[in-house]
């Protein structure tokens, strides 16, 4: 009941912000789709295939991961330090489990509706994207592993500053570095583990076999199952310590 | 009834509640008179749950707030002192919000809100964003989602800063009505007014302290109901008008005299300005 609430507030949000939200998330999108896509899209080539085949999932990956993201830490940040809406949900009667939950999963709708624009801009690009259960089960993993992530940061900033830091510092490197653009299995073995410490490059590596038809890479599943579960046990926490009682 | 017994609460080494403790019958109307630094604003958060104490209690009717804080929170109804509405959404839009968080039945809603929106004089523009409304409308829709689940105990922590005298007597119209339902309210304010015109019971809080409590005719008759003040810098507190005039028949300084107020009342405690 009360993660529908949530999930009333921020469908409503949606929707009067409709046109700039989805305009402004389809811009990077399809300037990489242009550059590294169309542009080299025919010349290069990644493991025997057209490149673009090899780039279209691993930008479903990004935008699905930088949308949800963005939409869970903007909200809540704007909501705990500008306009101070995020203080209605601690006086009220709340469960801080609810509240976390409910942003988590509004988090997860919007980095799916992100998502659902690249199938439609894969369709023009000769390069479609299928659609099965198995690609939007993985993806529905990757917006709620990044919506977590969004919720931790910007619950514990203090300032504006320092969440845009925490997205320089920490989401723009890993959108990068995690496989969407290349293979990490090129990578020197040492930068290789590092990468391979990230979540994205776990959830971009599932959304590119599953979208292949190579299957399911049950490590990788077993790794962002855990990321998820952690990151969720510590936004309710962290979400608890806003509540004094 | 609210019960606040030993509270402390702290920023670092400076005690912004220091050791109050205080009863509240069921239907009065409270004002916490102070300066801004006084502490109002973190004893009104400290007992709506917004703030940890350090020490001490909160009980309403003999719930606990540490144990029974969903129950409790149920039956309050707060309104900040900084405006928190979700200004992309609209007056109706916000209302709902309200209304679910607060888990009032599906079928009541609209009911609800007509009614709670009419009251405050809101209604007409219900569709409208709510960062397009005035300072004044903020409040009143603060005020109507503070109340739209019929709280028994409403919390305003400066509910009229910064808006028109109209809006504010408005307001106050409003405060009054819901106080007679018999629901209890506890007001922060630095309007002397505001406090001599709702309150029946008005704490002076100073230094983190409640160091006065009493209604403010009986807070000003303790010290004098008519003030003798010389140049502007001596004052003097007499009984009657008459006193006050004997006083002053042989002074060759400029003064004046004039009837108490709250504002004299805690200066001469003080020696501090509410404004």
């Amino acid at each position: 009941m009360q993660i529908k609430t949530i999930l009333w507030r921020e469908w409503r949000f949606f929707l009067h912000r409709f046109w700039k939200i989805t305009t402004s998330q389809l811009v990077t999108p399809i300037l990489y789709i242009i550059t590294f896509g169309i542009g080299l899209g025919d010349k290069l080539e990644v493991g025997g295939q057209p490149y673009l085949f090899f780039l279209m999932p691993g930008i479903l990956s990004m935008v699905t991961m930088r949308n949800s993201y963005y939409a869970v830490s903007m909200r809540i940040m704007l909501g705990r330090l500008n306009d101070r809406s995020f203080e209605t949900y601690i006086y009220a009667p709340m469960k801080m489990s609810s509240l976390t939950l409910g942003y988590l999963l509004a988090g997860t709708l919007r980095g799916l509706y992100a998502g659902a624009f690249i199938f439609i801009i894969s369709f023009f690009t000769k390069r479609a994207i299928d659609v099965s259960f198995a690609l939007v089960f993985m993806l529905v993993l990757n917006s709620l592993l990044f919506s977590a992530i969004g919720f931790i940061a910007s619950m514990v900033v203090d300032t504006h500053y320092d969440l845009s830091r925490f997205t320089n510092m920490v989401i723009t490197p890993m959108s990068f570095l995690c496989g969407t653009f290349y293979q990490v299995s090129n990578l020197p073995k040492i930068f290789k583990w590092v990468i391979e410490l990230l979540p994205l490059t776990h959830t971009t590596r599932l959304i590119r076999r599953v979208s292949f038809g190579y299957g399911i890479d049950y490590f990788s599943l077993l790794i962002v199952l855990i990321y998820i579960f952690f990151l969720t046990v510590i936004s309710i926490r962290i979400c608890y310590r806003e509540i004094t009682y | 009834m609210i019960k606040c017994e030993s509270l402390y609460k702290s920023y670092g080494d400076i005690y912004a509640v220091n050791n109050v403790s205080f009863e509240i019958e069921t239907g009065t109307f409270l004002g916490l008179l102070g300066p801004n630094g006084a502490g109002k604003t973190t004893l009104m958060r400290t007992m709506i749950g917004l703030l940890e104490p350090n020490k001490g209690e909160i009980s309403f009717d003999n719930m606990k707030m540490q144990k029974d804080n969903l129950e409790i929170k149920k039956r309050i109804g707060v309104v900040t002192q900084h405006i928190n509405l979700d200004k992309e959404l609209t007056i109706n839009e916000n209302m709902i919000f309200a209304a679910k968080l607060y888990r009032i039945n599906k079928d009541k809603i609209n009911l609800e809100i007509t009614k709670t929106l009419k009251l405050l004089g809101l209604y007409e523009l219900r569709d409208r964003k709510t960062k397009k409304l005035s300072g004044g409308m903020k409040r009143k829709l603060m005020i109507a989602k503070a109340i739209i689940h019929n709280p028994d105990y409403i919390f305003l922590d400066e509910p009229t800063v910064g808006i028109d005298l109209n809006t504010r007597k408005e307001i106050w119209r409003f405060l009054r009505q819901e106080n007679k339902k018999g629901k209890t309210i506890v007001l922060t304010t630095h309007y002397i007014e505001e406090a001599e015109q709702l309150c029946d019971l008005v704490m002076l809080m100073s230094d983190g302290k409640i160091f006065k409590e009493d209604n403010s005719k009986n807070l000003i008759s303790e010290i004098g109901d008519f003030k003798v003040e010389y140049n502007d810098t001596e004052m003097y507190f007499y009984n009657s008008l008459r006193e006050a005039k004997i006083a002053t028949k042989n002074s060759n300084k400029i003064f004046s005299i004039s009837k108490t107020s709250l504002e004299d009342v805690f200066f001469h405690y003080t020696n501090k300005k509410v404004n």
